[in-house]
């Protein structure tokens, strides 16, 4: 199989009134015609990564190359190959969806004809054509998503990078995207997608690496990664720290993985989740101990996090969410969010 | 979600080679964006709309409020006067949409996608600077009109007139370069506004687009002689209502050679540095 993204030793240090390393020697390889998902929390360099392999940023040292040729030194010809959505690449508001799939179009130099085909051909993939003349304005966040994905794919590009696709979308809006990737995906392109959501690497990625700042700290297949992991969390809720600090002693014997006690909740990665969960509950009965709150859950970033780090996904403090954030990109967060929040109505007016 | 299969992709995207062809594509590209932003102008009419109100609301405030009070030199009426430096002032406020469009574009994140297209890089400044030019045309269109309604009489000739709206516009165009500098220094496009006020500001104000230069204190009147809004507001002044009216004894060759010696001294100070911004704003 031939590589597709190559990145060796990457490094990127913002600097401004507090020194950020947002990439500190990343190093990862995408086979062709894969889906490579690069995991982590807000702060961690996905994004910068991102943006140094589309040619947006330059990296301090290290090499970025796409389909073989670096990204610094063959930046204009990496440009014709790749596409970008999701997070920030972003579409023009006082545009139609038509005007803004054919804009893109245009600056990617396509001849006039093809530029008006693709544009109609893409409108009808992404379920848009309805909306083809409308400003965006009138676009439910789900659909905006949808005309940003299409936009990266109006030059037919070899390479796909989505940065955060899903972010702050609805759970139905955030299905029919992961349809739409995955179909692309049947296709052949090759796709880097960030995300912070395990359940989105785990059902779109084919490779997965986990990066906590700035470095890659475990790269894998993403059942190798919950094999590692364990299947399932078992979460127990009790009335008193005195009681979550027995449970803990007890759950940790019944093994193999170490319980976490964390006030009042227990929580542990079990391999078997309904034969644990019965285990564990024998014994907590046979110590005299009720639970108030017993759950078994899918292991989340946050535990992938726990047991490579032993540090949690810290909730990054606002002033600095992703290793560097400009001002620009904190208010785009925030805007997307206010989007978002008004998505219901949105889409109740298009029903 | 649509049933229908996704296209497998394959690159149709054409790589730039050479010089002609980069020439090429940069006017592609800046006339593709050009039209992008002219779009957006008439897809929000209202702000269209009120950026004329207010020019027009210092025609009717200075024509019928201050007026009365200023004696303007060569026996001229006071709308004769005013109405060029209600043109120069119209178009250099205007210029300060370049920075709030530059900046919204960098906060929405339109650049960073055109960042990675495999378009011209100057397209953008480009393409907005240009769309504001053609913003501006319709802008004096109009004021003339309100100008005319008022009773500005221009006295020199068609032919003059059209050489000050030419100087004008350029003019406005190198404000415009100036502050696209603004908008991308911004960190939105609210700040970049607020930024650009008091810039403009004081150029506009300490002047000779309003009072005649005679009545200002000599320590302050050098400087609202020859900065270059004045020597423009002067220039048109000239070109539109004879030399005259200055009240300084210049000829209108003069004040026309001063504009635009500082026209092409801002351009040559503000497309570098600009690009310069755009280069290097992450």
């Amino acid at each position: 199989m031939t590589i597709a993204i190559e990145v060796d030793d990457l490094h990127k240090t913002f600097k401004g009134k507090r020194e950020v390393r947002a990439l500190d020697g990343v190093s990862f390889a995408v086979q062709e015609g894969t889906v490579f998902g690069l995991l982590g929390p807000n702060g961690s360099g996905k994004t910068t990564a991102v943006r140094v392999l589309t040619t947006i940023l330059r990296a301090d040292s290290g090499s970025a190359k796409v389909l073989g040729y670096d990204v610094q030194k063959k930046a204009a010809l990496v440009r014709t190959l790749i596409g970008l959505a999701g997070q920030y690449a972003a579409v023009d508001e006082n545009l139609t969806g038509r005007e803004n799939l054919q804009m893109v179009g245009n600056l990617n130099h396509l001849p006039r004809a093809v530029v008006t085909d693709r544009a109609v051909e893409l409108l009808a993939q992404f379920n848009l054509s309805d909306a083809a003349d409308r400003p965006l304005k009138t676009y439910s966040g789900g659909m905006r998503r949808r005309l940003d994905l299409a936009a990266a794919l109006v030059a037919r590009p070899t390479v796909l990078f989505l940065d955060e696709p899903t972010t702050g979308l609805d759970p139905q809006s955030r299905n029919d995207l992961w349809e739409v990737i995955e179909r692309l995906v049947g296709g052949g392109t090759t796709v880097l997608l960030t995300t912070q959501y395990l359940e989105e690497a785990d059902r779109l990625a084919s490779t997965l690496a986990v990066i906590d700042r700035g470095k890659v700290i475990a790269e894998g297949t993403p059942a190798s990664m919950k094999a590692d992991l364990g299947a399932t969390v078992l979460e127990v809720g009790l009335a008193s720290i005195d009681d979550a600090a027995r449970t803990g002693s007890i759950l940790d014997a019944l093994g193999p993985h170490a319980a976490l006690v964390n006030g009042t909740v227990v929580e542990v990665t079990v391999d078997d989740g309904p034969q644990a969960a019965m285990a564990a509950l024998r014994a907590l009965d046979a110590e005299g101990i009720a639970p108030q709150a017993f759950n078994l859950r899918e292991p989340s970033l946050d535990d992938v996090f726990l047991s490579l780090t032993g540090h949690r996904t810290e909730d990054e403090s606002p002033e600095d969410p992703d290793g560097g954030l400009s001002p620009r990109q904190k208010r785009k967060q925030k805007r997307v969010q206010t989007l978002e929040g008004a998505l219901p109505v949105a889409t109740g007016e298009l029903a | 979600m649509t049933t229908a299969t996704i296209t497998p992709p394959t690159s149709g995207a054409q790589e730039p080679t050479g010089a002609l062809s980069n020439l090429r594509w940069l006017l592609s590209d800046t006339a593709t964006l050009t039209r992008r932003n002219l779009l957006a102008v008439t897809r929000i009419p209202e702000a269209l709309f009120f950026s004329t109100v207010q020019p027009i609301m210092f025609v009717l405030l200075f024509r019928y409020v201050f007026g009365g009070a200023i004696h303007v030199p060569g026996g001229l009426s006071y709308v004769d006067y005013l109405m060029p430096g209600i043109f120069v002032q119209t178009v250099a406020f205007g210029s300060v949409s370049t920075s709030i469009g530059l900046a919204e574009d960098l906060q929405k994140g339109l650049i960073e996608r055109f960042r990675a297209l495999p378009m011209s890089r100057g397209a953008v400044l480009l393409g907005r600077t240009t769309a504001d030019l053609i913003r501006n045309v319709f802008v004096i269109v109009v004021m003339t009109v309100v100008g005319l309604l008022v009773g500005f009489r221009p006295t020199t000739g068609a032919l003059s007139y059209i050489a000050a709206v030419l100087l004008i516009l350029f003019f406005a165009y190198a404000l415009s370069w100036g502050f696209a500098i603004v908008g991308l220094s911004a960190p939105n496009s609210e700040t970049a506004q607020v930024m650009s006020f008091p810039l403009i500001f004081p150029l506009t104000f300490i002047s000779a687009a309003f009072v005649p230069l005679a009545s200002m204190p000599s320590w302050l009147r050098g400087f609202a002689t020859y900065q270059p809004f004045s020597v423009t507001v002067s220039a048109c002044r000239s070109l539109m209502v004879g030399a005259a009216s200055t009240g300084t004894g210049r000829s209108t060759a003069f004040w026309v050679w001063q504009s635009l010696a500082w026209i092409v001294v801002l351009l040559i100070v503000f497309i570098p540095l600009a690009i310069r911004k755009y280069r290097t704003r992450t």
